[in-house]
């Protein structure tokens, strides 16, 4: 199972195809420069070999320029598949946090506005966002709520007070993902998010006040409603204990599914289910709770960064410029070699890139494509990209997520301190509030892949174009 | 591996975690997986045997066993918002019966890392080691 490296193919600067042989019913593609290719993991391209033996499964196997060793399916993995063809759904090919994403809100401050704030701002924001491992919302769901919750989305949190009906229009699936089945996800899933709403988590989760630095298509910024100066908020946080538990739940289902549809899997950690089976559906209703979840979340940690900022600056509002999820899998319809079909696409740590004209995007964007966000790690640059018309063919319109990590953990908790990363933050005036100083040096800027060369890969490729770069200024990290 | 069993140690994967315990029987290595649980988020030496709480689970085979173990924990970490520190597990015809005994989360004294979302089927196995016949219980924890 090793020697998956030396058969990649050369086939454009950031295009390398892996072509099917052995199980393989399709090829495998990484889009990513030579450099990130060399600094992959062997284990990502073995995964995107294994990902392309699954039944049913269009085109090719698919990995980001972010790309790294995931569980079962890459972590910036892409792979649709056709229910028709006998294709499958894998909560591994998902992920546990489902529905993790990107929101970025727009303030109308400048860094000057915001620099005699600064550390009263990030005080109020770490106060009244709940971050880090065991932490707690205030709000708690009885049954019906939580039933409630997962069926609506953030629609559901703007009905409660949670934000305004006009942000709905700028998330995706208007804030609500249809087809949800609360009834199939558990009760211990349930019980694991009791306390859990409007927190962010921890690990890489983070809500950062950032500056927009660069612009580099001025007239998508615009659309957009992006300037260069001004100051904006972004929000990176999933599902929370439902989501996970949700996954864990699921994947061990599918540990047996596989087994009885007779499907063979290189590796148990693929575990799948056919779409058109039991296991499968109840895993598409409940994952869709999930993102229901999601989306309510972030738009209650909003709504709590609202408050936050109407504390220090009074009468500013914060506008919601899009809400991406990068751990999903979505029912869409696709242009391929065999006409237009509807697919069942995993974006696995990759983040949906609709270019312009798709129908399913908001009037303010459908003439330039969706807003793409792209979290960095804490203390480097983030970016907004905008989905292109050719990331269809490409990749069935998807893009990266993040800068990915280049180091474990613990390599990184050995090489940092967390009180260091902190100081070193500060001296260049960005300011980190976090209640685990371990967690920090685990999530130290230089343990993660160079974010800015991720972006470039995806840009050159084609995937989707830059549109602006943002630097962090208060860091709230879980 | 370097560790003389019953011991612990964690294995490296590129964004998450492996975890990987070592004993005299199955029994052993799953309560040492456990502890490698544990030290990905704090210290179990810093965390008080002050509550137990009994944990059973039943899986056709080690492997699948270790896994719901690994995510029983974890759910009764999240749920009871506890660490684990000492770990007595008994596993007779595919069943786990064991007692985990913590105490609340305290964010100051244990300075908690990460979270553990969930254990994977990745790098899991559950068997003995050539040279010294020793249980090895690991696999990849997505946190």
């Amino acid at each position: 199972m090793t020697g998956y490296r030396s058969r990649l193919q050369r086939e454009g600067p950031n295009t390398w195809v892996i072509p099917p042989e052995g199980d393989m019913r399709v090829p495998a593609v990484v889009y990513a420069s030579e450099d990130l290719v060399r600094d992959m993991d062997e284990k990502v391209f073995e995964q995107a070999a294994n990902v392309a033996m699954l039944p049913g499964i269009v085109q090719a196997a698919y990995t980001m320029p972010d790309a790294h060793w995931g569980y079962g399916f890459p972590i910036g993995g892409v792979a649709a598949f056709d229910a028709e063809a006998g294709g499958v759904v894998s909560a591994g090919g998902v992920g546990f946090d489902i529905s993790c994403g990107v929101r970025t809100l727009r303030t109308g401050l400048t860094r000057a506005d915001l620099e005699p704030a600064k550390e009263a701002l990030a005080d109020r924001l770490y106060a009244k966002v709940p971050a880090g491992l065991g932490s707690t919302g205030r709000i708690r769901l009885d049954a019906k709520e939580m039933d409630a919750m997962l069926r609506g989305g953030a629609q559901w949190a703007v009905e409660r007070g949670w934000g305004r009906p006009e942000d709905l229009e700028r998330i995706e699936e208007r804030g609500r993902m249809a087809g949800a089945r609360p009834e199939c996800v558990s009760d211990k899933a349930k019980k694991r998010q009791r306390d859990e709403m409007g927190t962010l988590g921890s690990g890489n989760h983070y809500l950062e006040v950032q500056e927009v630095a660069e612009i580099y298509d001025p007239g998508v910024a615009t659309a957009f409603g992006l300037r260069q100066g001004e100051i904006v908020v972004s929000i990176h946080c999933g599902s929370r204990g439902l989501g996970h538990q949700i996954g864990t739940d699921y994947l061990r289902r599918m540990v047996e599914a596989a087994r009885a549809h007779g499907i063979r899997l290189p590796d148990r950690e693929l575990a799948c289910a056919p779409i058109r089976s039991r296991v499968g559906q109840e895993y598409l209703g409940a994952m869709r709770a999930g993102i229901n979840c999601a989306l309510a979340n972030r738009q209650i940690i909003t709504q709590l960064a609202r408050e936050a900022f109407a504390a220090v600056f009074p009468g500013v509002e914060l506008e919601l410029v899009y809400d991406v999820s990068h751990n999903t899998c979505k029912e869409e319809l696709h242009r391929t070699g065999a006409g237009e079909r509807r697919l069942y696409v995993h974006r696995k740590g990759a983040t949906r890139a609709f270019g312009p004209g798709h129908p399913d995007l908001p009037e303010a964007f459908r003439a330039v494509g969706q807003p793409v966000l792209i979290g960095g790690s804490m203390g480097t640059c983030s970016y907004v990209l905008v989905g292109t018309r050719e990331a269809e063919r490409l990749a069935f319109s998807s893009a990266c997520h993040g800068a990915g990590r280049a180091m474990s953990r613990s390599q990184a908790s050995r090489r940092w301190r967390g009180r260091e990363v902190v100081d070193g933050l500060a001296a260049r005036g960005i300011l980190v509030r976090s209640p685990s100083m371990r967690g920090v040096a685990e999530e130290a800027p230089g343990a993660y892949k160079d974010v800015s060369a991720v972006v470039e890969a995806a840009h050159q490729a084609g995937l989707a174009r830059k549109v602006a770069r943002l630097v962090p200024v208060v860091c709230i990290k879980g | 591996m370097s560790c003389a069993p019953p011991c612990w140690e964690h294995f490296e994967h590129g964004a998450d975690v492996g975890v990987r315990g070592l004993g005299r029987t199955p029994a052993e290595a799953f309560e040492q997986a456990a502890l490698a649980l544990t030290a990905v988020v704090t210290d179990p030496a810093g965390v008080a045997a002050r509550e137990a709480v009994a944990i059973r689970c039943e899986a056709p085979e080690l492997e699948l066993l270790l896994v719901d173990w690994l995510n029983a924990l974890v759910y009764e970490m999240a749920t009871r918002h506890m660490l684990f520190g000492r770990f007595a597990a008994r596993i007779e015809d595919g069943r786990l019966e064991a007692t985990a005994w913590g105490e609340p989360m305290d964010p100051v004294r244990h300075a908690p890392a990460v979270e553990v979302k969930g254990a994977t089927y990745t790098a899991l196995a559950v068997r003995r080691r050539e040279e010294d016949g020793a249980w090895i219980a690991q696999c990849v924890v997505d946190v």
